[in-house]
């Protein structure tokens, strides 16, 4: 089976995790050929062909005429699998490829089990294994989810392709996100607060507690969303990393977004009431108890 | 202008999942429900759309049996001016493709301007309906927008990117927009409205008029993930919990002396 994997640019420079699209790809048996919209300066290590359509004419971001390209390149290679990664590249541009295929697309695989790949229900709480009536199938990969092959010094065969199409939504440049106020990554202790706080008053409990235990407090996306925290305290994957020696999770369920940024941690608390919480998969200890009755007792004998 | 916002009912993620006897989904009965988070957004940018325009018509659609006209009656306390329910009791089966074909059978020749819809459901996850739902109905769509603005007949986005980077997007409509949580503020419907609500139109069409394609996909089986974790389970009397997790947290890490 042939697969083609879609690489990534972002701002300029080539992603790392095209490199987790090949180690898939070594997983299923399939004989790889990569896609990229990109320059030839920055290109991945690769045995094979690169098909490559110029960044500069065709744009970072332009959905409608990477989709084009795509296609282009399907028809030519006729692969089995066309891989993305579950990034904000790849779940905005795999089902506009996977239309123009009639294929099935499979999204945010975490694994593989006897050839059928498996995705993730309700935030991980529960996995699927899902089969395509497609024989050409869509995937995108959840990020981190297979391990990076040892990369090739190898240059990638490449072939350049174009199209004159120029799409129908134009793209700007980036904003930064917003900067400033504390460091979370540098932090050792981080006691973050999740919609399991319940108010905004609440904010007050984690933030007595990560005081108590000489650290920074943090927070998962709805807080920062309710406008709760600021956002330079989110964690996850559309905030920030951390690798602190001690995470104290408050009331998060542990969505895979929030995992991502926070599973660097070397020793993991969750305190929730749901025994099943996703979060206690990465947890050491789980505790399960209303917040609001357990963090003020804990801070309390920490104080002592 | 003629404006659509997509919602779906999903279970409350903090319920008791039990399996279905068949293996293939949860267990949808003895489950609380609600709208998909995603789409809240998503109704709340569509009301504040059809709030600065004045003249424009809001329909709310949605597929699923009929506890989903819940979900759409919330839409319409929100300020959606008709409801549309596509009447399912298959909906848990079903997959994107099929969920798109329908809306977009649904859509087509009503000259919807700009559709909204959540970038992805909770409990599947796909982030496939929106982007699907466009380009079956041949619109330009941007995905995962935390940022809407619309003047003239051209939408001002923002797209959201790892690690909080934004992309500026600029599209003309008819154009169709996946939402990100934290796009807007999502308003509490009022005791008046949700009684306004009871009035407004809410049409009821049964799947089989609609539904014209094949499922491309099936899921095989369904599954708790095995726990794995050597991760500790404390339950019990909070101060004793308390004493336990100090002396854990002394013995395991370095950070308390
Ligand atoms: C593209 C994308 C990017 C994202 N980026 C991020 C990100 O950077 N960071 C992030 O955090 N999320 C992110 N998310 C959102 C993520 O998917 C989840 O929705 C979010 O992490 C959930 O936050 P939560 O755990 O606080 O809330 P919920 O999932 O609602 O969980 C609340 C938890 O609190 C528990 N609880 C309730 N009451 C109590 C109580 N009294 N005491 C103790 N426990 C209680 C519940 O059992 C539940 O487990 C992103 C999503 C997408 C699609």
């Amino acid at each position: 089976m042939k697969a083609l994997l879609i690489a990534e640019y972002r701002d300029g420079k080539l992603l790392d995790s095209v490199y987790e699209l090949i180690a898939f790809a070594e997983q299923m048996g399939a004989e790889s050929s990569l896609f990229l919209v990109g320059s030839g300066e920055a290109l991945p290590g690769f045995n094979g062909d690169l098909y490559l359509a110029d960044i500069a004419r065709h744009g970072e971001f332009n959905p409608e005429v990477h989709k084009e390209l795509i296609l282009g390149v399907a028809k030519q290679l006729q692969p089995g699998l066309v891989v993305f990664s579950h990034s904000s590249y790849g779940w905005d541009l795999a089902p506009r490829v996977a239309f123009g295929l009639k294929a099935a697309q499979i999204s945010e695989v975490v694994a593989v089990v006897d050839g059928v790949p498996v995705v993730p229900v309700c935030n991980g709480k529960m996995r699927r294994e899902v089969k395509a009536k497609t024989e050409l199938r869509v995937m995108t990969l959840q990020a981190g989810a297979f391990g990076l092959p040892e990369i090739p010094a190898t240059a990638p065969q490449v072939i350049p392709i174009d199209t004159s199409l120029s799409g129908r939504i134009s793209f700007d440049g980036y904003e930064e996100a917003e900067k400033g106020g504390v460091d979370l990554s540098k932090a050792e202790i981080i006691v973050s607060a999740g919609r399991g706080i319940g108010k905004p008053e609440n904010v007050a409990i984690i933030r007595d507690l990560a005081k108590a235990l000489g650290g920074e407090y943090g927070a998962s996306r709805p807080v920062v969303d309710a406008e709760w925290v600021e956002h330079n305290r989110q964690v996850g994957t559309t905030g920030q990393s951390v690798s602190p020696k001690l995470y104290v999770a408050c009331g998060i369920s542990g969505a895979i977004q929030h995992l991502a940024g926070m599973k660097r941690s070397e020793f993991v608390v969750a305190i929730n009431t749901d025994k099943d919480a996703p979060i206690g998969e990465i947890a050491d200890v789980l505790v399960v108890a209303d917040l609001k009755q357990f963090v003020p007792v804990l801070t309390e004998k920490l104080q002592k | 202008m003629n404006i659509l916002v997509c919602v779906k009912q999903v279970p409350d993620m903090e319920s008791k999942f039990k399996i279905n006897a068949a293996g293939t989904w949860y267990d949808i009965t003895d489950l609380a429900w609600r709208m998909n988070e995603y789409d809240e957004y998503a109704v709340e940018q569509a009301v504040r759309l059809k709030e600065q325009l004045g003249d424009a018509d809001l329909t709310v659609i949605s597929i699923g049996p009929a506890k989903v006209t819940e979900t759409i009656k919330k839409a319409l306390a929100m300020g959606c001016d008709r409801g549309v329910h596509i009447v399912d009791e298959a909906v848990a089966g079903r997959e994107p493709y099929e969920i798109a074909s329908a809306i977009a059978a649904f859509a087509a020749g009503k000259e919807f301007a700009v559709i909204f819809t959540g970038m992805q459901s909770q409990d599947r996850g796909s982030a496939q309906v929106g982007v699907l739902l466009g380009e079956m109905l041949s619109l330009p769509s941007v995905t995962t927008i935390v940022d809407f603005a619309y003047a003239d007949g051209t939408a001002v986005v923002k797209r959201e990117l790892e690690g909080g980077i934004k992309a500026r997007i600029k599209v003309a409509v008819p154009a169709l927009f996946t939402c990100q949580l934290g796009l807007n503020t999502v308003r509490y419907p009022t005791l008046p409205n949700i009684m306004k609500a009871k009035k407004k139109e809410l049409l009821a069409v049964p799947m089989a008029e609609l539904l014209s394609v094949e499922p491309r996909q099936e899921t095989v089986k369904i599954s708790f993930p095995e726990k794995k974790g050597s991760g500790l389970i404390l339950e019990g009397d909070p101060a004793e919990l308390a004493d336990k997790l100090i002396r854990i947290l002394k013995d395991k890490t370095g950070v308390l002396a």
